[in-house]
């Protein structure tokens, strides 16, 4: 069986996917990661791939996206490095054809994604801002000490979601405690808080764009009904949650790849179970003295073998290392 | 007197040749680094937009290295940076420089104006020395330029992105050491060649107009190096402003060369029919004319808090949507952060060849689904 490897690392979680052939995802896995990509990228290549072999599963491309795509491609070797908005427009339109919109929501980034004829019209992501995202609900879980899984549901228990000042976290979260001093339940603070994050991602994200159904909310943040219900509410369109919502990122990269090298008919880089699971690798970073600009220069080592050099801005150190060679453009 | 002046792109290389050619000492501020937008944020009132933050560092520096004199250029209207020269004098004097600070007033189009500004600051050299100075900086600025231009088209399309950069930077220093116009005409034509002679990719590249505030568009330090990153994702880069353009419109009343500046201002109407201060109109005057001129996106680039450009952003919206041409817009600040440009770089990049693809051949959709 041919299957697909699809890497996401983001800020707050670890996520892979294979995919089978008929495009059908075969098994997924979500992680949290921890602060440290590359541990996470070996637990999760080694439970992704775990008895593979024996049911004649193999691996015939990799895509990676994420902020540690890039991480994730230099360890697992992979056939297409991709943004995550790419990644996120790819999965939706493959799963949900003629969907117009999509609202992701992550650890540290929002983004608003309009598609038209299932390609990329325009698109949107947080700048200044990380109020709405799964990091300030996380904080917010831990502070009414509600385990995060659970936080959905209480929003949606709420008759009478309370007022929440949501143009800021900051703001937001005194909001929250004066409203919990006053007495109000707990499920109208949390309504109230998800009809706050859908207005300030509306204000912030989705300024000026036109939002047209079918709308498809995912990425980990749509775990949490209340968020689908209070956008329902706010925008009074339909909410489309995907059944894999929270790995859509690491679908939408092993889509690529399979179309990377189905297009171009090469080999993939994939480097093979022992490359990941058997070597040590390392990064130490150094200051650059060559320039005033003293670019932090990081280094990815596979026991003494040096992988990749990133951080420098003149691209010394980067070009220092044999290029793979010339990447064909994904169409 | 040593002089000293602001960066800004490449403009210090013409500027020192002008100082030289003035007999002043010349000390340029070391090239914009960490360290320069550390003193300058550290010193700079914390609203105030980047360029100014930029300034500070590059005058603390160049104030560091024995410079007794700054020239900065000073201006009027709507926008803010007519009084940044002001502010930065009392900044300096506060924290204990002894310098003197030559403001020039860019008046549109009154060239004698500027020459006795210029004449004042040059008090050894003679009419025709200076006549000489200004014409030499601006052969300087015209090749640098030319290179600059040959680079957005070349990058793109080398195969070897390394070697191509390297060329230009060689060239650059080269221009710099200069004595003559010959050598530097002589180096100009040698590098060009060099770049146009590199092997290139045969595929047909995306163009993408880069419109915005004056600064941020010249000075690569201020916006994390937008144009060389989307020439590396194989995209042509054509900007709305060129120093060369700037000077021939505003400081010798369109004088030196054509000007297709009315032409822009003309193209913003019916979406912007007044001067909004800053660069706002040629924004949005810029933004259709590439739209007319069949580029395929546009990204608006500008410091945070840019008034004239959030009024520009604000009417993007409705010339995209009428001219079918996607834009968007990215605001800098001290962030050192790249790596969040470029993700919005590389997927703006890709929603624009996912388009072209898809105007080109239809079927590529069917086949993807």
């Amino acid at each position: 069986m041919n299957l697909y490897l699809g890497v996401d690392i983001g800020s707050v979680s670890s996520n892979f996917i294979l995919l089978d052939q008929n495009g059908r995802l075969y098994r997924k896995l979500y992680l949290r990661t921890l602060g440290n990509p590359v541990k996470a990228l070996k637990d999760g290549y080694a439970s992704i791939s775990d008895g593979l072999d024996k049911q004649h599963g193999k691996i015939r491309a990799v895509g990676s996206t994420g902020s540690g795509r890039h991480l994730a491609a230099v360890l697992l070797g992979a056939d297409v490095v991709k943004n995550e908005i790419t990644a996120h427009a790819v999965a939706a339109s493959h799963l949900f054809p003629g969907a117009k919109t999509i609202i992701e929501i992550g650890g540290q980034d929002s983004k608003i994604i309009i598609l038209r004829n299932n390609i990329v019209h325009d698109f949107a992501m947080n700048t200044v801002c990380a109020a709405g995202t799964g990091s300030f609900l996380d904080q917010q879980s831990a502070r009414l000490n509600i385990p995060i899984q659970e936080f959905g549901d209480y929003a949606v228990k709420s008759g009478h979601p309370v007022r929440i000042a949501g143009r800021c976290g900051v703001f937001a979260e005194s909001d929250m405690i004066h409203k919990q001093q006053m007495g109000f339940p707990v499920e109208d603070i949390i309504m109230g808080l998800c009809e706050a994050l859908v207005r300030n991602y509306l204000n912030n994200v989705g300024k000026g764009k036109k939002i047209e159904e079918p709308v498809v909310f995912q990425g980990g943040v749509a775990a949490n009904r209340g968020l689908a219900k209070a956008f329902e509410k706010i925008l009074g369109l339909k909410i489309n949650v995907p059944a894999h919502y929270e790995v859509m990122g690491a679908i939408g990269a092993a889509i690529l790849a399979r179309e990377q090298i189905e297009l171009s008919h090469s080999p993939t880089r994939f480097r093979g179970d022992n490359f990941v699971l058997e070597g040590n690798f390392t990064s130490n970073s150094h200051e650059c003295s060559g320039c005033p600009n003293l670019c932090e220069v990081v280094c990815i080592k596979r026991d003494n073998e040096v992988l990749a050099y990133w951080g420098d801005r003149c691209k010394k150190w980067e070009s220092s290392i044999k290029q793979p060679r010339e990447k064909l453009k994904v169409v | 007197m040593k002089v000293s002046f602001p960066h800004m792109g490449h403009l210090y290389i013409p500027l020192k040749t002008l100082f030289k050619g003035l007999k002043l000492e010349v000390i340029a501020p070391p090239p914009i680094s960490q360290k320069t937008m550390e003193l300058g944020v550290k010193y700079s009132p914390e609203f105030a937009c980047l360029p100014l933050k930029i300034n500070m560092g590059n005058f603390i520096e160049a104030l560091e290295q024995g410079a007794d004199t700054i020239v900065m250029a000073g201006g009027w209207g709507p926008c803010r940076f007519g009084y940044y020269a002001q502010v930065e004098r009392e900044i300096l004097q506060e924290l204990g420089y002894d310098f003197k600070m030559v403001v020039l007033e860019a008046p549109d189009s009154r060239i004698s104006e500027l020459l006795l500004q210029l004449k004042a600051l040059g008090e050894k050299a003679s009419v025709r020395e200076a006549y000489k100075a200004i014409r030499f900086a601006w052969k300087k600025l015209v090749a640098i330029e030319k290179l600059e231009k040959t680079l957005e088209y070349c990058l793109p399309r080398a195969i070897d992105k390394n070697y191509m950069e390297t060329v230009f930077e060689r060239a650059l220093q080269a221009i710099d050491e200069a004595e003559s116009q010959q050598e530097v005409e002589k180096i100009a034509q040698e590098s060009l060649r060099e770049m146009e002679k590199s092997p290139c990719k045969g595929a047909e590249v995306l163009k993408i107009g880069l419109v915005g505030e004056i600064y941020t568009i010249l000075e690569p330090a201020s916006n994390c190096h937008v144009a060389r990153c989307l020439g590396r994702l194989d995209a042509q880069v054509s900007r709305s402003i060129y120093v060369s353009d700037w000077v021939n419109d505003h400081l010798f009343g369109g004088y030196l060369r054509k000007s297709n500046h009315k032409q822009i201002i003309q193209s913003s109407r019916p979406y912007l029919n007044y001067e909004v201060g800053g660069h706002g109109r040629e924004t949005v005057g810029s933004t259709v004319d590439f739209a007319r001129r069949d580029y395929n996106g546009i990204i608006q680039i500008a410091p945070l808090t840019c008034m004239p450009e959030i009024v520009a952003q604000s009417i993007l919206g409705k010339v995209s949507e009428e001219l079918e041409i996607p834009c968007m817009t990215l605001y800098f600040d001290e962030h050192s952060g790249a790596a969040g440009v470029y993700t919005r770089l590389e997927a703006f990049v890709d929603m624009l060849q996912r388009k072209k693809n898809l105007s080109s051949s239809p079927l590529l959709l069917e086949a993807r689904a």
